[in-house]
């Protein structure tokens, strides 16, 4: 007995002992566990904190109103209208192809657009809203709302989408919103923060240039949501900010004219203010419709503007480059007279052609006419005559005036599609064509043929800044309070220093001329081209003050005229098209008290006189009709200029 | 042996009363409202399903519990085999007759509850070894022919359990009985042996494992793997517990789980909301219960005369031990999900009813225990 108590007491203190070993494991363990619940809940509570968040927070963005852009006389050109779209959650859908042969029912839902949303949903999360039509006509959109019930995972949803008031007269300068693609994304970082399903972005035009200030801030809606992605309740609700409306120096009453006028012909006509450089009137012509891109173009639509001929879809205005032909004439009068390299009294008799270093050179009336001075060479637009200054002032001369006054350069350079132009001199031709420069080529250059490349825009400026007297103007096509403002201010103390005959310096207004008289000369030399006989544009002229304009005729040739062709007289309107010259007129209105300069390039419009000066004859009584109007909507300034 | 118990004077219930370790009582009370405060909180702060199951099974195994320590240490002594026996018995009619719910066969039906024989086992095996070794010297533990019995005892319920399939529990089932067997000092070497055998046999266990076991282990190793399948529970308990930083989301805040983005949050990781609502603070207040019972269990062990009330309390504490500490390192990404619940917190009838009648048979031992000399 003694000894089994013995061994009782034995074992017991062993399991005691094994006991306290187990114990010191346990804790270890225990240790382990708290350093565990230490390392996860105070080291790294901030990242599961925010992945905590991540699981249980949902935002959705609120598409924000895009800016409105209006015409100087607030008609809105694009603005937001209510569209009807049918969104959809692919996870709320408990059977998606139930739902397609409902769809397929209920509104114009084809096989082709089923192919196209699978295509979709597949690069989406189930719980992201996915717009499976997103403009709905009003009958589907009803018949949508009559079979709801009916349906699950799909919600007809009132939204605003973009729309172009007018068909196409304007949609080169406003261009077109679309929707964002991957390459938008790539470069623009706001659309990446935004980053909304169906957002549009501005794609061309001033869409494109004031994209980021018009698209506005999205509203927010923050929700928590469980783990099968349904929303349990809204936390938090940010009304988004409407994008910023903008206002256009374009009428487009005006705008819409000019556009009917050009018809079917391919060209631009430009319109400027001479002092404050608003631009009125820019049409490019065939034009597109803005709103079929807006929810995406057909294919059919797509292929019919990128086939044409007529080049729908460039800005003629800016990114057209064409020869300027006889308009670049006033230019080189003026280089000549400022360069003192002839006086206005020289005279040179045209006999048609004239032969230098080894060439024949025509004038475009082959009888030729006769003795010519400055003005009756302007006037007449003879070839001769200006082969002759060309030659005495050089082409490095002319180069120099010609960019003075607008050429060769950009005159918006926000739009990306303007193109600069070019003004040829021989550091030019060297650099550019790696070749020197031959004289008979200054010949050419003197009426405006051979390297020369002007856009519309750069001749209704150069144009301008001769009619305004000389004066460099900035021209604007978006409206700013501010900018016009300096402006008027520049000019209304010009207008006072000159009717008080004082010759002081005007630190606003920067001088292109040398000697005013040359500017005067070449405005008196353009008023006779358009208002007396024998004028190359008599035929367009208008007798009363009101409407009296005065301007320079352009033919610029586009194929070189072989001697045969010389001889046997042929026609523009017996060659094919594309043969055909362009017809150019640059004007400026009113005579007596300018206002306004044009400038109409018609492609392949044959002679300046007869393709181009009849049309810039009614877009100016036009635009000189609603000069009233617009004089109500501006700072009323120069009354008294 | 038998005659250890006879020499004792029997108490009187009054006495009995007096003698009952009030702070293990209060310790388990305690426990058992913070799970009925837990459990209301995984069903969105409702007085649910859940929260009532669990509210009145509490009670009735807290009173299982207390009927269990008024019965004589004796009894348990007695009945321990075939209390085993009974167990295993109900084991190989799961085998047969069990109802099979998410893909495995563990359940009896006793048409009110179902019963899971497996988490009883837990405890009877324990009983079994604490009586089959008690009266064995300590010097012969380690003969052969006192091995082979304990070496089945063990692994006849583990294999079933295992086959169930159930592999959490009867790891657990195995940790509780090999605990003891160390305890009665089996020697140490063998247990070294024993564990190199087991790590080398281990590429082939792993190869006798179902696919979904396997990319538990696969997952354990690397929770991103997967994370939306195998590797998303155990991503979301951690996102859960780490987002609960020091004083926690508050109760009924615990965005993880009311938003359902936490897995079994009844059971296995009821941890997980825990510490989730109540942050680290929280966590620790809830181990530091858990070691104050395993505590309150060792020393009624440690002031136990016999050898078997001895071995049975200790044994028990470590079972309980392992319980918790596996449960909470599974949750906090330590161990591979085994399914191991959380002694008195998880949800579950069976489990409750092992650890309460366990906590019940060391309540006896204290309630025997001799006074004095």
């Amino acid at each position: 007995m003694l000894n089994f108590s013995e061994t009782f007491q034995n074992k017991s203190k062993l399991i005691t002992r094994r006991m306290f070993i187990l114990t010191t494991v346990k804790v270890a363990v225990f240790i382990g566990i708290i350093s565990r619940l230490f390392y996860l809940q105070i080291s790294e509570n901030i990242k599961y904190r925010s992945l905590s968040d991540k699981n249980r927070l949902r935002e959705w963005k609120i598409t924000p109103q895009r800016g409105i852009i209006e015409d100087y006389f607030g008609n809105k050109i694009a603005k937001n209208k209510q569209v009807f779209q049918l969104h959809m959650v692919p996870e709320d859908v408990p059977n998606i192809q139930q739902l397609f042969f409902q769809l397929a029912r209920i509104i114009d839902f084809d096989e082709k657009s089923k192919i196209n949303l699978i295509k979709r949903l597949k690069k989406r999360r189930p719980w992201e809203t996915i717009i499976i039509s997103d403009n709905l006509t009003w009958r589907d959109f009803s018949r949508l709302n009559i079979f709801l019930h009916e349906t699950q995972g799909i919600k007809p949803v009132v939204a605003v989408a973009r729309e172009y008031i007018e068909h196409g007269s304007s949609s080169h300068i406003i261009g077109y919103v679309s929707e964002v693609s991957a390459k938008d994304l790539q470069n623009n970082k706001l659309l990446r923060e935004i980053n909304l399903p169906g957002l549009r972005t501005g794609k061309n035009g001033l869409e494109k240039i004031l994209n980021n200030i018009m698209i506005g801030k999205p509203g927010l809606q923050r929700f928590e949501v469980n783990a099968y992605g349904k929303r349990i309740k809204e936390l938090k609700f940010i009304k988004g900010t409407p994008g910023k409306n903008f206002r256009i120096t374009i009428d487009q009453e005006l705008q819409k004219f000019t556009s009917k006028i050009m018809e079917d012909k391919s060209g631009s006509i430009c319109v400027m203010d001479i002092y404050t450089g608003d631009i009125v009137v820019m049409v490019s012509n065939p034009t597109f419709d803005s709103n079929k891109f807006v929810h995406g173009i057909s294919k059919t639509d797509w292929q019919e503007l990128i086939k044409n001929d007529k080049k729908p879809l460039i800005n003629k205005p800016m990114a057209g480059l064409y020869p300027p032909g006889s308009t670049i004439k006033p230019i080189v009068a003026l280089s000549a007279l400022e360069n003192d390299v002839i006086s206005t009294k020289l005279t040179v008799e045209c006999r048609g052609s004239v032969d230098l270093y080894d060439h024949t050179y025509h004038c475009w009336k082959e009888k030729g006419h006769g003795y010519m001075n400055l003005r009756s060479a302007i006037k007449q637009s003879c070839d001769i005559y200006f082969y002759e200054v060309a030659r005495r002032l050089g082409i490095d001369r002319l180069a120099v005036t010609a960019k003075q006054f607008g050429l060769g350069k950009k005159v918006l350079p926000i739009f990306n599609e303007e193109k600069s132009g070019v003004v040829p001199n021989t550091e030019w031709k060297s650099k550019y064509i790696g070749k020197s420069w031959y004289l008979g080529e200054t010949l050419i250059s003197g009426i405006g043929q051979g390297y020369f490349q002007t856009t519309p825009i750069q001749l209704c400026l150069m144009m301008a800044q001769i009619a305004n007297g000389g004066y460099e103007i900035k021209p604007r096509i978006i409206d700013d309070k501010y900018v016009v403002q300096s402006t008027i201010d520049a000019w209304r103390y010009e207008f006072y220093l000159k009717n008080n005959n004082l010759s002081l310096p005007n630190p606003n207004l920067k001088k292109l001329f040398r000697n005013q008289e040359n500017i005067k000369f070449v405005l008196d030399a353009l008023y006779g081209a358009t208002n007396e006989p024998r004028g190359t544009s008599y035929r367009s002229r208008f007798t009363s003050d009101k409407y009296m304009f005065a301007g320079k005729t352009g033919t610029s040739q586009i194929r070189r005229i072989s001697a045969e062709q010389r001889k046997l007289k042929l026609k523009n309107i017996d060659l094919p098209y594309e043969q055909r010259d362009h017809a150019l007129f640059i004007a400026f209105a009113p005579y007596k008290k300018p206002r306004y300069s044009i400038s109409v390039v018609m492609e392949h419009g044959g002679a300046g006189s007869s393709g181009a000066a009849p049309l810039a004859k009614k877009v100016i009584k036009k635009v000189l009709d609603r000069h009233e109007l617009r004089k109500k909507y501006q700072l009323d300034l120069f009354q008294e200029a | 042996m038998v005659e250890i118990y006879s020499q004792r004077d029997n108490k009187s219930i009054k006495d009995k009363i007096l003698s009952l370790d009030y702070v293990l009582i209060f310790l388990i009370l305690l426990l058992g409202i913070i799970s009925i405060l837990a459990m209301y909180s995984t069903e969105q702060g409702k007085f649910g399903y859940y929260t009532k199951s669990h509210l009145s099974r509490f009670f009735i195994f807290f009173g299982v519990f207390l009927l269990v320590s008024f019965f004589k240490i004796q009894f348990w002594f007695r009945t321990a085999y075939m209390f085993y026996f009974l167990i295993l018995i109900l084991l190989l009619f799961v085998e047969l007759y069990g109802v099979t719910a998410s893909g495995s066969k563990r359940w009896i039906n006793l048409f009110y509850i179902n019963l899971q024989p497996s988490e009883l086992m837990k405890v009877a095996l324990i009983i079994f070894l604490s009586k089959y070794y008690c009266k064995i010297p300590s010097d012969s533990v380690t003969n052969f022919k006192y091995l082979y019995i304990p070496f089945f005892a063990l692994l006849v319920p583990a294999y079933l359990v295992a086959t169930q399939p159930d592999l959490g529990t009867s790891l657990l089932i195995i940790l509780g009985g090999v605990s003891v067997i160390w305890l009665t000092g089996f020697r140490l070497q063998y247990f070294l042996y024993s564990s190199l055998i087991t790590i080398c046999l281990l590429p082939v266990a792993i190869s006798f494992l179902k696919p979904y076991q396997k990319s538990r282990i696969l997952t354990f190793l690397n929770p991103e793997r997967d994370p939306l399948g195998a590797g998303y529970q155990i991503i979301q308990s951690k996102i859960a517990i780490g987002s609960g930083g020091i004083f926690g989301k508050g109760y009924l805040q615990g965005s993880q789980s009311y938003l359902d983005y936490l897995p079994e949050k009844h059971t296995d990781f009821i941890f997980t909301l825990f510490s989730e609502e109540f942050g680290l603070i929280g966590s620790f207040s809830l181990l530091l219960i858990y070691i104050l019972i395993i505590y309150r269990i060792y020393n009624i062990g440690n002031n136990a005369k016999d050898n078997f009330a001895k071995l049975y309390c200790f044994g028990f504490a470590t079972a309980f031990f392992i319980y918790v500490a596996v449960n909470m390192s599974m949750v906090l990404g330590l161990l591979p999900i085994v399914g191991a619940p959380l002694p008195i917190m998880s949800y579950g009838g069976s489990a409750m009813l092992s650890i309460m009648m366990g906590l019940g048979i060391v309540m006896s031992c204290k309630l025997n225990e001799r006074s004095g000399n």
